[in-house]
């Protein structure tokens, strides 16, 4: 028995997207199950033009039924305009361990954002 | 708790170089006041911790639907049949948000459930109480969810990150709770004299069990500290009655109602609502089975379970059967790409 969700893993479903590109963490690892109906991992869209936000997760027996629960646990208050379902199993995410190597490159490399240029500072549209 | 693993086996005797390092990590992060994902190494007894309050707290939330929905068909206007309706379902949704929370620390739907049907799990003492009127649903919400929010908001900061996230949405829905009672008794106070009483009824047997709700004085809490230091909560049992006393003393003025409490007063020295000594021989008792509705309770949700066991079995049918139609179309698909 593992001791992770791993659609649980990510902040809000703010770095889902990372989940899904990288390298397997875990490989192998079952979430748990109930009455052996799988996990699945709830993302809402708010409104058109915004991203999918993971919202929390539910047990279905299949996807249809699990888009159908999603409704009625988790948008019974305008919450959005669209759902994703997606098998927790499904979800291959970074190694925690790995966290390091992973996402520390960006440190000290602060010329990749624009307000590290100060000479240009004041001139017009620019 | 059946189906714990141990992250890192740091329960043996030896502690491996992992689990040496897990630890240190562990604790920068509750240091810099950061959230643990479930992926990350934490102390057994921080599982275990997370797991215990976590699962209590969604068994409170399913056993409390009970009183409430027992009002529905007894509502005085169909408005009030719908939000007791909408009410009801929050709570159902309550127990399953925090109960996929607390699986994420290792424990599984099936064994939580288990140890809230065969009563070995404990909940909130406050649902062994009777709803005898509908005023009662005025003071179920005005002060029950009440006394819930003022517990939960601070958890929207707990350090396990599953439960804040769970809790934040929580909260939201459990305000239009407590206002929808705060009317029930708003209006039954501006009514006749009986309407009046009833309400004022309500209110004097749910003063004391909502104030019990926060726990044990600070001094007699036993998981409280640790709890603390862990950034689960963040501030102590007494702090948050306090804190809600200091709230009702005022609404209670707007309901032109009182609360029940001789010794209740403000005191400017200390800083503190003095209030009436709780009862705490009776909280233990109500917590640990011995309330007036306890084992009403249990056996009623043992009911809905076995009688609900048709419905889990029927969406597994479906499901199996759409699996077979989609196997057949795949392989009639093949067949005519070959032909």
């Amino acid at each position: 028995m593992s001791s992770t969700v791993i659609g649980q893993d990510g902040q809000d479903g703010q770095n889902n997207q990372d989940n899904q590109n990288n390298q397997p963490g875990e490989g192998g690892q079952k979430p748990p199950t109930s009455a052996g109906w799988p996990l699945w991992e709830v993302f809402v869209r708010s409104s058109r033009g915004l991203s999918h936000v993971h919202a929390g997760s539910l047990h279905a027996p299949d996807a249809e039924m699990a888009v159908r629960n999603a409704r009625d646990l988790y948008t019974r208050r305008n919450e959005g305009v669209s759902l994703w379902v997606v098998r927790s199993t499904d979800i291959t995410t970074s190694d925690p361990d790995a966290k390091d190597m992973m996402f520390e490159s960006p440190q000290g490399k602060d010329y990749r954002h624009a307000t590290y240029y100060k000479e240009s500072e004041g001139v017009k549209h620019l | 708790m059946a189906e714990q693993k141990s992250s890192g086996g740091h329960l043996a005797a030896v502690r491996t170089p992992e689990d040496i390092e897990g630890e240190r990590r562990f604790d920068a992060i509750i240091a810099e006041d950061s959230r643990i994902e479930p992926r990350d190494w934490m102390p057994e007894a921080y599982r275990k911790s997370l797991t215990r309050q976590m699962s209590q707290h969604a068994h409170s939330e399913i056993i409390g639907m009970q009183p409430e929905a027992n009002w529905i068909t007894r509502a005085p206007s169909l408005k009030r049949k719908a939000i007791l309706m909408a009410k009801v379902q929050d709570e159902a949704g309550h127990g399953l948000y925090l109960y996929s929370a607390t699986e994420t620390l290792g424990t599984d739907r099936d064994t939580l459930n288990d140890q809230l049907l065969t009563g070995r799990a404990k909940y909130s003492s406050i649902f062994n109480y009777p709803a005898r009127t509908w005023a009662d649903m005025g003071a179920i919400g005005w002060l029950v969810d009440g006394a819930a929010i003022a517990n939960q908001v601070p958890l929207c900061r707990a350090s396990y990150g599953p439960y804040g996230r769970a809790m934040v949405r929580v909260c939201k829905e459990e305000s239009f709770h407590q206002r929808q009672g705060f009317e029930i008794l708003l209006e039954l106070s501006r009514g006749s004299k009986a309407q009046k009483k009833m309400a004022q009824d309500a209110i004097n047997r749910f003063y004391a069990p909502a104030l019990m709700m926060f726990g044990p004085s600070d001094q007699d809490s036993p998981n409280s500290q640790q709890s603390m230091a862990w950034n689960i909560k963040r501030f102590s049992n007494d702090d948050l009655r306090q804190r809600f006393v200091g709230m009702i003393v005022e609404q209670v003025k707007v309901l032109g109602l009182s609360l029940p409490d001789p010794d209740l007063r403000y005191d400017e020295e200390s800083g503190q609502w003095l209030h009436m000594e709780l009862d705490w021989d009776e909280f233990k008792r109500v917590v640990s089975g011995g309330g007036p509705c306890n084992a009403q309770r249990l056996a009623r949700r043992r009911e809905a379970h076995e009688n609900g066991a048709w419905v889990r079995e029927a969406a597994a049918a479906y499901a199996r059967k759409q699996q077979d139609q989609q196997d057949q179309q795949n392989q009639q698909d093949q067949t005519a790409e070959v032909a």
